[in-house]
């Protein structure tokens, strides 16, 4: 097991270290500097804000310590836009929220999606999986941008139950629509995978050995069924997650919940390109340490997978 | 006697065996046909989609406004006077400057179908050549082929195509190729994995012992049974990518004015909601959700027709 990791990591360093470079590069793409506005700026000047920021050296020298910043520093650099906040200011400040509402949608998403596709399983052709099944039909053609500015007519507009927008400190009644909105066509894909692959599990012959023993049907679904039904929901995971870190540029965006995403949307529309690059590698960051999670989770359900 | 009569017999089997027509086979193809068109959810879908398309062709002859003419009578009030309404031709109401959001629906709903399309042609492509090359070449090409897919797939790509955006001028074009560029990798997997598989097996074979030639097994035998997998998933890709698209737009960072897509007018409306223009976000939404639906329920009917051991 511990070999599978190592041999895991080894793929995810390089992964991680290409995400750098193609985006580092990809701004020097970018038209114009930072420092390119209407009236431009005299050379003397300009030429004293590249020296602070260390845009005058080489560009292979800039990416060195750009990368060697982010690694064992963990620093992203300064941001270009805000003379007195550095990236990790704002990362610092949005995150812990996205991280918040994040975790309880993927909780949330992972939780229902799973109950309510075995449930359907295990009903099978009735109409309780007739219900199941249309509700996830339609749950899953509505993506986050879809269910916020619903939710927030139903809730707000009309029944006024809940605060259209703000955080608070993440009480709970400024969490119900952002988790809602994030995690509905998630639950949705995962029940819907769920369901299909306990259909399939419980028509496999051990299955079936397990009924001719006469052992209990709870025995059999939790205790026989349950893991290999798993095993293409585990493998859902790690896109349901990039959807989710992705969603939630529409969550701070739309019910300005002060999460890290609005940084981003802002950073986008200024052109503000060191806090594009660092919450793009941030969020990549992520994303490949959840793969990670995921691989050696289907390695430990999968007794086939050999590592 | 016997003996003439059973000549007589013979004769006439004979006969009858010549006439008779040659029972006709049928292809797995129009075996999928019949499947795909006894089920009801996707003939209806089908039929919704065309509407929608011959909507969007049809629909200008019957505008009375342009999508760029601003209704100057109207737009002071537009939560009064810009509601839908047959009379003063603004058939689906003002949007928030007042223009004809009737013919604004026609525009985003083209540019989001064309996205859609054009998006999953780029993916197909891309990903299919990928995809077969790796599962033919096998080896030690396959295995690098397929780690840089790995790689690849690890990153959240639309961050990507938001930093291509920002970078490059944020054209439609720029969308089409972020779209894209970074959408076969999910395809090339799928098709590897069939390519691999149907390379061993025993048709392959026995083309192969025939005699026939490399090129001739490619299209004869390895194509045709690629090419369910590749259409079905295609199929799920359109929806995909217009979700992508109208994420994009959503965040007011995809197609620009005065171009307009489906992401685009939904932010738009959801962004006055609160005063009380509601139309102005269910008109679009009405048509993103009844194309996306649509195209789920195709790509559904093409699965369960095209992989009959699914169903």
């Amino acid at each position: 097991m511990l070999n599978f990791i190592i041999r895991r990591l080894l793929v995810a360093i390089p992964t991680l270290l290409i995400l750098i470079v193609i985006s580092f590069f990809l701004m020097q793409l970018a038209p114009g500097g930072p420092f390119t506005s209407e009236r431009p700026l005299p050379p003397q000047v300009l030429a004293n804000i590249q020296a602070k920021y260390g845009l005058d050296k080489p560009l292979l020298h800039q990416l060195w310590v750009y990368m060697k910043g982010i690694l064992l520093h963990f620093d992203f650099g300064p941001s270009y836009q805000y003379k007195d906040r550095s990236v990790n200011d704002i990362i610092a400040q949005g995150f812990p929220i996205t991280l918040k509402y994040g975790s309880i949608s993927f909780v949330v998403a992972v939780a229902i999606g799973v109950s309510l596709g075995v449930i359907a399983a295990i009903r099978h052709n009735t109409r309780l999986d007739y219900a199941a099944t249309g509700t996830t039909f339609f749950a899953q053609s509505l993506p986050n941008f879809v269910m916020a500015p619903i939710l927030i007519i139903v809730f707000t507009w009309q029944l006024g139950w809940l605060p259209g927008g703000g955080w608070n400190g993440g009480q709970w009644q400024y969490l119900v629509m952002p988790v809602i909105a994030l995690s509905t066509s998630y639950f949705a894909s995962i029940a819907r995978i769920t369901r299909s692959s306990m259909l399939e599990v419980l028509n496999s012959n051990f299955i079936r050995t397990a009924r001719a023993k006469g052992l209990p049907e709870r025995v059999i679904i939790w205790r026989h069924a349950m893991k290999p039904t798993m095993m293409p929901v585990v493998s859902y995971l790690g896109p349901a997650f990039v959807g989710m870190i992705t969603g939630s540029v529409v969550i701070d965006r739309y019910f300005n919940t002060g999460g890290i995403g609005a940084s981003y949307v802002n950073s986008a529309l200024n052109r503000d390109y060191s806090v594009m690059l660092g919450i793009t590698i941030l969020y990549g960051g992520l994303t490949i340490l959840f793969n990670l999670v995921t691989d050696v989770l289907y390695a430990w359900l999968d007794p086939k997978i050999r590592y | 006697m016997g003996m003439v009569h059973d000549i007589d017999r013979v004769d006439r089997i004979a006969e009858k065996l010549a006439e008779a027509e040659q029972i006709k086979g049928r292809s797995p193809w129009q075996d999928a046909m019949t499947r795909f068109f006894h089920n009801k959810a996707s003939v209806g879908s089908l039929i919704v989609l065309g509407l929608i398309l011959l909507f969007t062709i049809v629909g200008p002859y019957f505008a009375v406004w342009s999508n760029e003419e601003i209704d100057w009578d109207r737009m002071g009030d537009i939560a009064e006077l810009g509601r839908p309404s047959i009379e003063n031709g603004h058939y689906f109401g003002l949007d928030d400057l007042g223009r004809d959001l009737y013919a604004r629906t026609i525009q985003a709903t083209r540019t989001s179908l064309m996205v859609g399309v054009i998006g999953s042609l780029v993916a197909v492509v891309i990903g299919t050549l990928y995809g077969a090359v790796a599962g033919f070449a096998g080896g030690w090409v396959d295995g690098l082929m397929m780690r840089i897919v790995d790689i690849l797939i690890a990153i959240p790509y639309m961050f990507v195509i938001i930093l291509l955006l920002v970078i490059f001028e944020r054209s439609l074009f720029m969308l089409f190729v972020g779209i894209g560029v970074l959408s076969w990798l999910d395809m090339s997997r799928i098709v590897r994995g069939q390519t691999l598989s149907l390379k061993n097996r025993e048709f392959v074979e026995a083309a192969r012992a025939a005699g026939v030639g490399w090129f001739t097994t490619v299209r004869r035998h390895i194509v045709p049974n690629l090419l369910g997998i590749v259409v079905v998933y295609a199929t799920l890709l359109v929806p995909g990518m217009i979700m992508t698209e109208s994420f994009i737009s959503f965040l007011g960072l995809g197609v620009q004015e005065p171009n307009t897509s489906l992401g685009a007018l939904i932010n738009e409306g959801a962004g006055t909601i609160l005063r009380g223009t509601l139309w102005q976000l269910f008109v679009p939404l009405f048509f993103f959700l009844t194309i996306i639906i649509s195209l789920f329920f195709i790509g559904d009917g093409l699965r369960d027709a095209l992989d009959p051991k699914d169903r």
